[in-house]
Order: structure tokens, then sequence, then C-alpha cells
């Protein structure tokens, strides 16, 4: 069973010639099947734990570990971390001029299979997957995410996640900037992937709306860059009823 | 009815995107069209013609200082049927396409000593592509080439630019009535290479022209594709693809003069750009005369910058005489490929160099697709991913 163990992560940013730490001790193990929820403000580091953990150029990690199954994922690069099994699901993600999604997916599930796939079964495996998010199959067509809406963008990397089947995916505040359809086809996706047993998912949230449409295993609060309270699903219910207050004053966290 | 569509790239990229603003054609020219060149100022850089090109990597070529004297072999390969022949300057096949523009191309037609004439009779069908290998071998050289297809004939032409020269050249294409003429000029030049060259077409009455213009190489490359109608229900198709690397100058200047009624241009350049001092200007010029009713017309160029330090200027303009018409329009665009971009492709288990290739075949393809030649698309698309393979 694939594991992912992220141990005493500091990760700091170069920001105006300044270095600015802004995890501080991260600790968490996410298991294949398991869903663990990451609530916290804005300004906590939720984002940075998910783009250090994939890899992102702009971060330095300045002491700790992350492995999967073992294996050192801060050693691997980007591409690496993605074909060693990892996903990160972007709060914004990036348009690509003159790539069409269709040649997108098709490029990186031969990456992470390994080879590519039959042209015969691939198509019917995107078609199918598009129908059940309910994306529009000229979609295929478009460039990566350029002019998509905010909710055909997150579909979007759904479809990615459903296709590419990872062990451990990170969704950054997927639900951020959603309409309720699309937060419940987006939530259904995840539900699927999850579903399958097969993925741990490290779901990234600000609000506690998604967690109506997926049940988490496990809730953490994220505040001054660390989790400072762990629990079941109960504990995204006290969020919802007294929010983060009690989090981000000064002494809890310290 | 004409339609701007610009969008700057990111401010780390030093690319700019300039429209022009309230000038002609005409007024932006320093001098009317001439043969002579000493009915042209010798270019100090700020005219609007020459103000973004290195003079001083034109190798005189401007200011009368380039004499003849470099290698220069011009070989046409011709199917049967085809009659190639080298004539003197006094042939009266020559010049009949267009007017020089700017000084060099005057400076060029004033210097050539011997012209190549491809000639296509009426009604041949070629089957087999004309081939010109255009080779360098050093030093400066001026050339005048004219292909012309007689009415209703149809042919293909190659032209391939290599090894190493400084060349200023004007290249007639004269069509026929009903005739079809496509072009393929590849600029393929060693790195050193100068090549600035006016590409004067003369469409006939029915008659259609394509010319797919591919610039990879040179030092310095600057190429004015000039078009004219000579009868109604003309039609012009430009497609131009370059790839411009560090230190490369390369300049695309189009003038569409549409003063016939009833004729129909289309336009389609795109380029990459890669590494430091990487410098393309792409200027499309469409002139839609008074006399010119039912004229339909569209331009736009695409421009791709995938590193820091190279630049883009790229300056539509459609001037337009008369309203009766049935469409014009323009687009120009500059986008880059960045960091975000690259990780974007990367988290999705795509290895770098995978995913430029994929953005830069990607951002072509659609342009290479339109050639209608198999082998040089295929061509096309190696010679991108040999680019792609050169820079990192």
């Amino acid at each position: 069973m694939a594991t992912l163990e992220i141990r005493d992560l500091h990760v700091s940013v170069e920001a105006d010639n300044s270095t600015k730490e802004i995890l501080k001790g991260v600790d968490l193990t996410v298991k294949q099947g398991e869903t663990h929820a990451i609530m916290g403000p804005n300004g906590s580091g939720k984002s940075t734990l998910a783009y250090s953990i994939a890899g992102h150029p702009k971060y330095t990690i300045t002491s700790g570990t992350v492995t999967l199954d073992g294996e050192d994922v801060l050693e691997m690069s980007v591409d690496e971390r993605a074909r060693a099994g990892m996903f990160l699901a972007m709060q914004y993600p990036v348009e690509v001029p003159g790539v069409s999604v269709s040649n997108f997916l098709r490029t990186s599930a031969t990456a992470i299979r390994g080879e590519a796939p039959k042209l015969r079964t691939w198509v019917k495996e995107v078609k199918t997957a598009m129908e059940t998010l309910q994306m529009d199959p000229a979609f295929a067509e478009r460039n990566v995410n350029e002019g998509f809406s905010g909710g055909e963008k997150k579909r979007h990397e759904i479809l990615q996640l459903e296709l590419l089947k990872p062990k451990i995916a990170i969704l950054d505040e997927t639900d951020s900037g959603l309409d309720v359809d699309a937060l419940r086809q987006v939530s259904e996706g995840v539900n699927r992937v999850h579903a399958s047993g097969e993925v741990g998912t490290l779901l990234i949230t600000h609000y506690t709306r998604i967690l109506r449409y997926i049940k988490p295993d496990f809730v953490h609060v994220f505040a001054k860059g660390k989790i400072v309270a762990s629990g079941g699903p109960e504990l995204a219910d006290e969020l919802e009823a007294e929010g983060y207050e009690k989090y981000t004053k000064g002494g809890v966290t310290a | 009815m004409a339609e701007a569509q610009n969008i700057p790239v990111g401010s780390t990229t030093a690319g700019t995107i300039a429209v022009a603003a309230e000038s002609t054609v005409a007024t932006r020219m320093s001098a009317p069209p001439s043969f002579d060149v000493a009915d042209f100022p010798v270019p100090h850089g700020r005219e609007e013609e020459w103000r973004f090109t290195p003079l001083e990597r034109l190798r005189g070529l401007h200011d009368g200082t380039a004499e003849a004297g470099g290698v220069l072999t011009v070989e046409v390969t011709a199917p049967e049927g085809v009659t190639v022949e080298t004539v003197d300057r006094s042939d009266a096949r020559i010049g009949r396409a267009g007017t020089p523009v700017d000084r060099v191309a005057a400076q060029a037609y004033s210097s050539f000593e011997k012209a190549s004439v491809v000639s296509v009779p009426k009604e041949a069908v070629l089957t087999e592509p004309i081939r010109i290998a255009v080779h360098g071998e050093g030093g400066t050289a001026y050339g005048h080439q004219v292909v012309e297809l007689g009415a209703f004939a149809e042919a293909v032409v190659v032209i391939d630019h290599t090894g190493d020269a400084v060349l200023a050249a004007n290249v007639d294409f004269v069509l026929g009535d009903g005739a079809k003429l496509t072009v393929v000029s590849v600029q393929d030049w060693d790195d050193t290479a100068v090549h600035v060259s006016q590409h004067n077409a003369l469409v006939g009455r029915d008659a259609s022209f394509k010319s797919v213009v591919v610039t990879f190489g040179g030092d310095l490359v600057r190429l004015s594709p000039l078009v004219q109608y000579a009868g109604t229900g003309g039609e012009a198709e430009l497609f131009g693809l370059y790839f411009t690397d560090a230190g490369q100058h390369q300049e695309h200047r189009l003038l569409v003069d549409h003063n016939t009624p009833h004729c129909k241009s289309n336009v389609a350049y795109k380029g990459a750009l890669q590494g430091d001092g990487a410098h393309a200007v792409w200027i499309g010029d469409v002139l839609i005369q008074a006399a010119a009713e039912g004229t339909d017309t569209y331009e736009l160029n695409r421009n791709l910058v995938l590193t820091d330090g190279a630049r883009v200027d790229s300056v539509p303009n459609l001037e337009i005489e008369t309203g009766e018409i049935v469409g014009a329009g323009h687009a120009s665009a500059t986008g880059r490929f960045d960091d975000e971009q690259l990780f974007y492709l990367m988290s999705r288990g795509i290895r770098a160099e995978e995913a430029r290739r994929l953005v830069v075949r990607g951002f072509f393809a659609e342009l290479v697709q339109q050639i209608g030649l198999p082998d040089v698309e295929e061509r096309l698309l190696a010679k991108i991913d040999a680019e792609l393979e050169a820079s990192v």
C-alpha cells in the first residue's frame, strides 16, 4: 500500500530579497485509500505544502523529508514525482498555448503509464471520463486551459486525476470558485477515484462546503505553517460552526 | 471591421507589441518604389522601414559599400517541359512582378549581372516540384530570379537557401490567368549569413498564389513579400514560419496591395523565439485601394517566446480605401512559454524537453498542415525538433 510520509517539513520562499519561512515543521502521513482534508485560513501555507510536494521551483525545502513508499520525493524532478504516482490538482491551472487537451492528456498518460495507451481504448476512455464529468467533447480540441472558465479548469484537473490514476492526489482548493453544480460534479469525480481504493487523497480547502460532498477520513487544521489539530470528520463540523479563530489567535500554535 | 488583438507578453520577456498609428503604407516608405538605388536615401536607422533592422549587420548592403565578389551558386532542377535560362539584365521578363520598395532591394536590382528565368508553359501541370538550390560559399552577391507560369499552368517551386552569404536579391513570380503556383522558400543559412530579399508576386486573373516562407538560419534575414493582382478573382495565401535563435534577427515584411476588385488574400505567420538577443520582426501591411471592391483579406501573426531575452516586434496594418469589401481583419499576439507552463506539464509526468517540443509543435502544427505538401511538412517538423534540441 502506497504511503506518503511528510516529516518535519520546513519550506521557505524568496521574496523581496529576503527569505521567508512558510512551512514550519509539517508532519503528515497519507495512505492509499484514505482521504485527508487540510483546512485552514488564507495565508496559512496550505498551497505551499501542495506545491512543495509537487516540486515547484519557487519553494526551497530547508529541512525535513517527504517520502513515497520510502523513496525520497524531494530528490526527484517534477516529472519524476508525477511518474512515481504523485498528482497535484492545481488551484490555478496554467494555460498552455498551442497544446490541445487531447494531445496533452495522451502525452501525460503515455509518460505516467510508461507506454502509449492503445488508441482505440484510449479514445473511449477519455470520452467516457469526459461524459461523466459532463464536459463537452469539443473541449478536447481546445488548448490546455486557454479561455476555460473556472469550472472548466477544475473539471479538466479532475479529468486528469481520473485518467492518470495516481497513488497520492493532492487537490489544492479544487472547490474554490465553483458553483454548486460544478462542485458536485468535481466532488463526484474525486469520490469515484477514492472508491477505487487505489488513491490517497489530500484535500486542501478553505471552506467546509466541499465536505458535504466528499467525506474525509481525517481532518487537519493548518495554521501558521503547520498542522495544529487533527481529528475525524467531526473536526470539520466544529470548524464550520466556530471558524478558524481559535487556531489563528496567538498562543495556541506556539 | 478591422480587429486588433494584442496580448502583451510577461514583463520579464522584454517582448513588445506595437500597433501602427495613423500613417499609411505610402507615408511610411522613405521613397516611392523604384528600380534605381539612387532614388533611395542611405538609411540611418530611424526610418519606419528600417527602425527594427540592425543596419550595422547588413554588411554594407544598405549604403553601397558591399561589393559583389562572393561565391553563390544557383542550381535549378526542373521537370521536363520547364524552361530554365540564364539571361542578361536587359531581358524583358525581369522586373515585371513588382518594384523594389526599399534601398537594399533597389541595390540588388541595380547590381545583379545575370538573372535566372524559369518558365512553365501555359496549361502545363507539373507533378514534380521545381527545385532551386541557392548555396553560398561566403562573400557578397546580388541576385535576381524569375519564375513565370503561363495561363492555367500549375507548379510547386521549392527554393532552398544554405551556406554562408551576404545576399541581396529580388525574386519575381508572374502568374498567368488561372495559374496555380506554390512557392516554398526555406532560409536554412549558416548562422553567419545575411539575406535581404524582396519576393514579388503578380497574380493573374483567377490565379492562385501560395507562398510558404520558412526561416531558420542566418545572422540577419529580412524578407519582403509583395503581392499585387493583375486581374480579378486572384487569390494569395502567404504562410510563414520562423524559429529565431539567440543572436538572430529575422524580419518578415509583407505588403499585399489589393489594387484590383474581387481578390482574396490570407496571411498567417508564426514564429518561435529562444535565447538572448533573438529578434523577430513581422510587418503585415494590407492595402485595399479604392478600386478594389469585393476584397476579402485577413492577416495573422503569432509568436511564441520560449525563453527570456528574446524580442518580438509585430505590426499589423490594414489600410482601407473602400467600404465595399467582403471582409478585412488582422490579429497579432505574442505569448510566452514560461516556467509555470513547464511546471504544469512536468507535474503530469512529461519530461522538460518533451514539454517544450509539445508546445512548439502544437503551436506550429496548424500552420504546417496548411502547406499541403507532405514532404515539406515532414521536413519542417523535423527541423523544428532539431532547433529545439540544439537549444538546450
